[in-house]
């Protein structure tokens, strides 16, 4: 039997949702605001919500001391190239821990999870010196190299969860067909989890897009993405905060595109396997 | 051809022997039904032939080769499963010719060979839908039609008719006799239905705890059950099985009498009993009847018997129709 919801449940509960919505967006909103004010309403008390002169002084101020879009480029190449290295990684793995597992998988599967427990900093030595020697600091691929492998777990834990979905018997047919397992992945498999491995790209893009650790530590200027990008606001000189925002604002502006065209795929990835 | 040769065939999974020294010879083109209760290991039998699971032991031979070691895709046979197994992204057009575009088939051939097997199984208009967009019976003549367009030594049926409803099950069965009939491959099929079992096969294999408890026809399984359990399991209702003083008056540790081969009377009768149930069908009348000494017996008596609970009659077997089974349940010659 349909539960009866009253319409005082109702509004109140949309009352307290829409409540929750805005004390979670409001620091982005007060972002956005306080990129549109001059430097010194910026940190005025008490702060002004709307009612202050509205300016795009600081776009154009940031625009001119650093070259926005080549740092947004390399945010490109860095959240597309660790994408695709962690898919072309995530892919196989999931597929045979989802149709062949073993006594241990779950035991891997947890293993690979906890190495997202530990703090990054405490291989950023050994890390570091790694990618010296190498030559690697600075580099594109160095860095799509640790920030795949970074979000490795996540993408093969949640291509997990989607291929479990998939009947087995389904990719059973496809091999009495005759598929071989690279044919089965590719013909049968992937076409049948694309929302899930959409969802996955997404959530994956959007981690390497915000990753800072290992951008601001591994990075100076060839390869250095919009995270160090706002990061060289917070200056020895001072804080400036009208500018700071402004540059935060055009380093999440075409994520924050990206995810709200996107929100129902990604909606549907996170919960997935969760809600039945 | 398609002659298929079980050797010595064994699996288990860890500790758990599923299949125990199973020894089989399939005969090209005959229709072979493997049954038996849940767990037997039917299915798993069936997995082994195609491949889907590796032996623990033994030989599977098809046309004299041991495929042992041969990937399922290269073994030659078709498998029809009980959830269809059908891509659900691709159109009916596609799902066909799935396996003759991984042979690498011309294009032209895989059209021709895909609207001839629609064209047998009634599937020329819904050759451009999705599996989504078909009904139960239309999912299974898909994936009749993906094993038949291969051209397979063997058609693997792996409980095909199990998600389907009564009066389908029964014309499916039906379309799947006739096919297998008049294309002359080999089919091994899988089922716990004991009446697929019986109207479909040329040979049945019955399991149990991952042994062949018998191997013969239908009707020699109905008149010889070799065993108590296939006495049991062959036939509807059960046989009924009897043991004490009846059956030591037959010389055996127990007796088995079929619910039709058992004649009702108001007088008389070699065991008189109480009805506890009656159950009218029109066609028959399946009584319940207690007999003292040898617990209920089911009756199966034809048309309608104008009897009811608590009424007592008398029960005689039909001459030469008793099934004697000695102390291990071996069928003793009568």
């Amino acid at each position: 039997m349909a539960r009866r919801i009253s319409p005082t449940y109702k509004i109140s509960m949309t009352v307290i949702a829409w409540a929750v919505a805005f004390v979670i967006f409001f620091p982005i909103l007060w972002m956005i605001l306080t990129s549109f004010k001059t430097e010194l309403e910026a940190f005025s008390t008490p702060p002004k919500f709307l009612f202050f002169e509205w300016t795009t002084e600081n776009y154009t101020l940031v625009q001119e001391r650093s070259d926005y879009v080549r740092y947004a480029m390399n945010s490109v190449i860095l959240a597309g190239g660790a994408t695709l290295l962690g898919l072309i990684i995530a892919i196989p793995a999931a597929w045979a821990m989802a149709f062949f597992p073993t006594k241990r998988t779950k035991d891997v599967l947890l293993w690979m999870l906890s190495t997202k427990m530990m703090p990054a900093v405490g291989v950023l030595v050994p890390i570091y010196l790694l990618f010296r020697t190498l030559g690697l600091l600075d580099t594109h691929i160095g860095l799509i190299v640790v920030l795949g492998l970074a979000n490795l777990p996540i993408v093969i834990w949640m291509l997990f969860t989607y291929f479990k979905e998939i009947p087995k018997d389904i990719l059973e047919a496809a091999r009495m067909d005759g598929a071989s397992s690279w044919k089965e992945v590719v013909f049968v498999l992937a076409p049948m989890a694309v929302p899930g491995i959409a969802s996955t790209i997404l959530l994956n893009v959007i981690l390497a897009w915000n990753e800072a650790f290992w951008t601001l530590n591994l990075t100076t200027i060839n390869s250095a993405p919009l995270t160090a990008f706002i990061a060289s606001y917070s200056s020895p000189e001072g804080l400036f905060w009208a500018k700071l925002s402004a540059a935060s604002t055009l380093a999440i502006a075409p994520i924050l595109v990206l995810g709200w065209f996107s929100q129902r795929q990604l909606v549907r990835g996170l919960t997935f396997g969760a809600v039945k | 051809m398609g002659k298929i040769e079980l050797q010595g065939v064994e699996k288990s999974f860890g500790k758990v022997d599923v299949i125990q020294d199973v020894n089989l010879t399939i005969a090209d083109g005959s229709f072979v039904v493997f049954v038996g209760p849940s767990g037997c290991g039917k299915s798993t039998l069936l997995r082994l032939i195609a491949g889907l699971e590796d032996t623990t032991g033994g030989k599977i031979l098809i046309d004299g080769t041991d495929v042992v070691d041969t990937p399922p895709a290269k073994r030659g046979l078709s498998m029809v499963f009980q959830s269809y197994a059908l891509y659900p992204h691709m159109s009916v057009r596609k799902n066909i010719g799935f396996g003759l575009r991984m042979a690498g088939a011309p294009k032209a051939e895989i059209d021709r060979k895909v609207e001839a097997a629609a064209s047998i199984l009634n599937l020329t208009q819904y050759l451009d839908r999705r599996p989504g967009q078909l009904s139960g019976g239309q999912r299974q003549r898909v994936a009749i039609g993906r094993a038949i367009v291969r051209e397979p030594k063997a058609f693997l049926f792996d409980e095909p008719l199990s998600n389907l409803d009564a009066a389908l099950r029964v014309q499916m069965r039906l379309e799947i006799a006739k096919l297998q009939d008049s294309l002359g491959t080999t089919a091994i099929y899988v089922t716990h239905d004991q009446v697929e079992a019986m109207t479909m096969a040329d040979s049945i294999v019955v399991l149990n705890a991952g042994r062949i408890e018998q191997v013969g026809s239908p009707l020699e399984l109905y008149n010889h059950p070799a065993n108590l359990f296939v006495a049991g399991f062959i036939g509807s209702p059960k046989m009924n099985l009897i043991g004490g003083a009846p059956a030591a008056a037959f010389g055996a540790a127990t007796i088995g009498i079929r619910p039709e081969h058992l004649h009702v009377a108001g007088d008389g009768g070699t065991w008189r009993g109480k009805v506890t149930v009656a159950e009218h069908v029109g066609s028959d009348t399946f009584l319940y009847v207690h007999v003292e000494g040898a617990g209920e017996i089911t009756v199966r008596a034809p048309g309608e018997v104008g009897l009811e609970p608590d009424d007592m009659v008398g029960l005689t077997p039909e001459e030469g129709r008793i099934h004697r089974f000695d102390s291990e349940g071996k069928a003793l010659a009568s």
